[in-house]
């Protein structure tokens, strides 16, 4: 190889061209400076975010709407700091993320120098793992490791801090070797007398429900699903990650189970005698209280993750693999067997018909989020990618958007991080500069990282962001309502709330409002028409709707809260 | 509920302790005993985590997700020996240290040290024999112990 030396900082720069990093966010300081300077003359685009939760939220999206890595660069102390919500987020939602972080200098480690943070200890449980370099030689095997362990096996978030001295430190480049740790041997595929057992009970099975979530999107085994639904004739229901992962409008697809899922799919699980789960966990918001969910169901769990496997819920079978290979496999061990699910289909699809999903949208009345998400679905491409907050909002896209394809629903599922949604789309757009991404926010969550709209226009990034303005933290107030008697302590925006067309404006954005019914489809199409720079629609709509269907926190999924009457069920 | 001995073999990296020990803390398990020293595998390190936890396979797994981290054995209880040393000061008097030293040997530990007024014993054993000693020198008055954590193989091959 080359003789010549390279600081720590070329190195860093000079692995992310190895590793075909095209872009990166971020937000520079004092002790990732070094790293700055080479990167004025890289080929790779550097996005200025206004605030490191920001960038890592950015870089989330370009990951979780591309399935590939995304790049967030920060310097030590607060810069670091800010990462741990998008890191925490990232490794709830099993996104691939490298952070790469400034570090003081070696001697000065542990001396509470300026802007020192404990950034490895810090971040220890936010991360799928972390490093210290500690020389510069190491700096492209370690950032090639990290890659490949972001990306890998249940993918996460991995972060490298980098002392100062070793960014200045000059050696030369080290040719990485192929990565090989002796304690990550992820198992992609599954132990086929596993797969065997779990074709036997399919076989067997009257009222299976193919129960599957992010896990199949991280695999990209969309198209294996939707074999083996339809093959088979297996119903499925999709969690708040796995949206998109087999399509809505399918007769076989019941949409989202759960807290806030419909009535159908919720049902289906509690009536369901084999649960057919594949990269899902089980989380609370899907199974409310463990004990009464799917109580007259055999359970078949296959996920990449050992740990999750038994962590709720013990099932009957165990699968260890990649999503792909495990479809796959009970693709080929079921072929040629008839499963007799005709009736089991038609009773969920007199059910849905029973319960449908309901709103009503009054002529004169206020906005109604269902029904704008509806009007605005029907003008935009089939391939946008929606991009949303935590709170009611969510939950109303999550019902209502037809999703169709993989990645073109981002959202916070696990850690629910309001401010989320904004800096995600930016960094989805930047992974896709010609696709519709619509941020489809809430006001309160949008205040939280509302800056990174001055990122998007001064980068060029058209983005359309809908900010819900019901004047509150709609879900807290839902919560308020049903728990707390309508005492709305702290829910409420309205006493100060900003001209949100304005500051569109100001932040080099246009700015559009709608109030009514008929402002809908002709502030949608003239938002959507804006492609040079972002826009934003204020939609003001009903601060007094609540989200049905609910399921309370630790209740059981029998008992399903339909509208404002049936809460008397309480 | 019985004990659980995982015996964890790790990378000889730094922070490694610290990953086990937020991972077992972050997830609320207890640990009884843990200890933690080389190999005779270079760049090898051997945990050994006392737990008496029905969800111990959790932990495994959880364990098992770190990256440092290379196998997890739970050794089988029937087959494994186990071992623990202690050091241990007790107050010793004129009249007291002929019957101090005398217990402590009949109990296998060694008087390293004795002093007029103190003497050291060290032991190695199996940690029952270990909490006998301490109950033993206990009327007489112990001034420190220090217990080095249990470590366990598996008999055999
Ligand atoms: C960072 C963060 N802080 C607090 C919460 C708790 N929380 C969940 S939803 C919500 C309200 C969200 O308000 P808004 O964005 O206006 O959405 P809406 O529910 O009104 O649609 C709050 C405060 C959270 N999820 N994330
Ligand atoms: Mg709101």
């Amino acid at each position: 190889m080359s003789e010549e030396k390279l600081s720590g900082a070329e190195l860093v720069v000079r692995s992310l061209e190895y590793m075909n990093i095209s872009t990166i966010f971020g937000l520079p300081g004092g002790a990732i400076l070094p790293a700055y300077d080479p990167l004025y003359d890289s080929p790779i685009r550097h996005i200025l975010a206004r605030h490191e939760q920001g960038s890592g939220h950015m870089a989330e999206g370009y990951a979780q709407a591309t399935g590939e890595l995304g790049v967030v660069i920060a310097t030590s102390g607060p810069g670091a700091t800010n990462l741990i919500t998008p890191l925490t987020n990232a490794l709830m939602d099993s996104t691939p993320l490298l952070a790469i972080t400034g570090q003081v200098a070696s001697e000065a480690i542990g001396n509470d120098a300026f802007q020192e943070a404990y950034t490895v200890g810090l971040t220890m449980a936010a991360t799928k793992h972390n490093y210290l370099i500690t020389n510069a030689e190491e700096i492209p095997q370690i950032l090639l490791e990290a890659r490949h362990i972001a990306t890998t096996g249940r993918p996460g978030p991995v972060l490298v801090d980098i002392p100062k001295d070793i960014l200045n430190q000059k050696v030369e480049w080290i040719e990485p070797k192929l990565v090989d740790l002796p304690g990550y041997k992820p198992t992609l595929e599954p132990n086929p007398k596993m797969i065997n057992q779990a074709a036997d009970l399919i076989k067997k099975s009257e009222k299976p429900i193919l129960y599957v979530g992010g896990g199949i999107i991280h695999s990209k085994a969309n198209e294996e699903l939707f074999e083996l639904a339809t093959k088979f004739q297996i119903p499925v229901v999709t969690t708040l990650m796995g949206r998109g992962a087999f399509p809505d409008g399918n007769e076989l697809c019941f949409e989202m189970p759960g807290m806030h899922g419909n009535y159908t799919a919720t049902t289906s699980i509690q009536k369901s005698d084999l649960l057919i789960a594949i990269g899902v966990r089980f989380d609370d918001r899907v199974t409310a209280n463990p004990k009464f969910f799917a109580q007259n169901a055999k359970v078949i769990h296959a996920d990449i993750d050992p740990a999750e496997i038994g962590k709720i819920r013990e099932p009957e079978v165990p699968i260890v693999g990649d999503a792909k290979s495990v479809i796959t496999g009970l693709i080929e061990r079921l072929e040629g067997s008839d499963l007799k699910t005709t009736d089991w289909i038609n009773e969920l699809n007199q059910m849905k018909k029973d319960y449908p999903l309901s709103y009503i949208q009054e002529e004169k009345g206020p906005l109604k989020v269902p029904f704008v998400l509806e009007e605005l679905q029907k003008l935009s491409d089939e391939d946008a990618i929606v991009v949303s907050g935590v709170g009611q909002h969510q939950m109303w896209i999550s019902q209502h958007w037809n999703f169709t394809q993989p990645n073109t629903w981002l959202n916070s599922g696990g850690l629910g991080t309001m401010g989320y949604s904004l800096p995600a789309a930016i960094g989805a757009q930047a992974a896709y500069p010609d696709r519709q991404i619509l941020a489809l926010d809430g006001d309160g969550c949008f205040q939280m990282t509302c800056q990174e709209l001055i990122t998007a226009s001064t980068e060029n990034i058209p983005i359309k962001i809908v900010v819900f303005n019901n004047g509150n933290h709609g879900m807290v107030r839902q919560w308020q309502k049903i728990f707390y008697k309508n005492r709305f302590s702290a829910s409420e925006l309205t006493h100060h709330t900003p001209d949100y067309v304005a500051l569109a404006e100001s932040m080099g954005a246009t700015g559009l409002r709608m109030i009514e019914k008929s402002d809908v489809k002709k502030v949608f199409e003239k938002m959507l028409e804006i492609n040079d720079k972002p826009v934003l629609v204020e939609c003001i709509v009903d601060p007094e709707d609540m989200v049905f269907p609910m399921v309370p926190a630790g209740g059981s999924n029998d008992v399903v809260i339909l509208n404002e009457d049936d809460l008397k069920k309480l | 509920m019985s004990e659980r001995i995982l015996s964890v073999l790790v990378e000889d990296k730094p922070g490694v302790l610290a990953r086990v020990a937020s991972t077992i803390s972050r997830r609320g398990f207890n640990i009884n005993s843990l200890a933690v020293g080389p190999t005779n595998i270079q760049g090898r390190s051997k945990m050994t985590i006392v737990t008496e936890l029905e969800s111990v396979e959790q932990v495994k797994k959880q364990l098992n997700k770190l990256i440092n981290v290379i196998k997890i054995v739970e050794l089988d209880p029937e087959n494994t020996i186990e071992s623990e040393v202690l050091l241990l000061k007790v107050s010793i008097n004129k009249d007291t240290q002929t019957s101090v030293i005398e217990k402590a040997s009949l109990s296998g530990a060694k008087s390293v040290d004795v002093g007029s007024d103190y003497a050291v014993f060290e032991m190695t054993g199996a940690s029952k024999d270990l909490d006998k000693l301490e109950n033993l020198l206990k009327p007489f008055g112990i001034i420190e112990m220090i217990r080095g954590g249990r470590i366990a193989i598996q008999t055999k091959l």
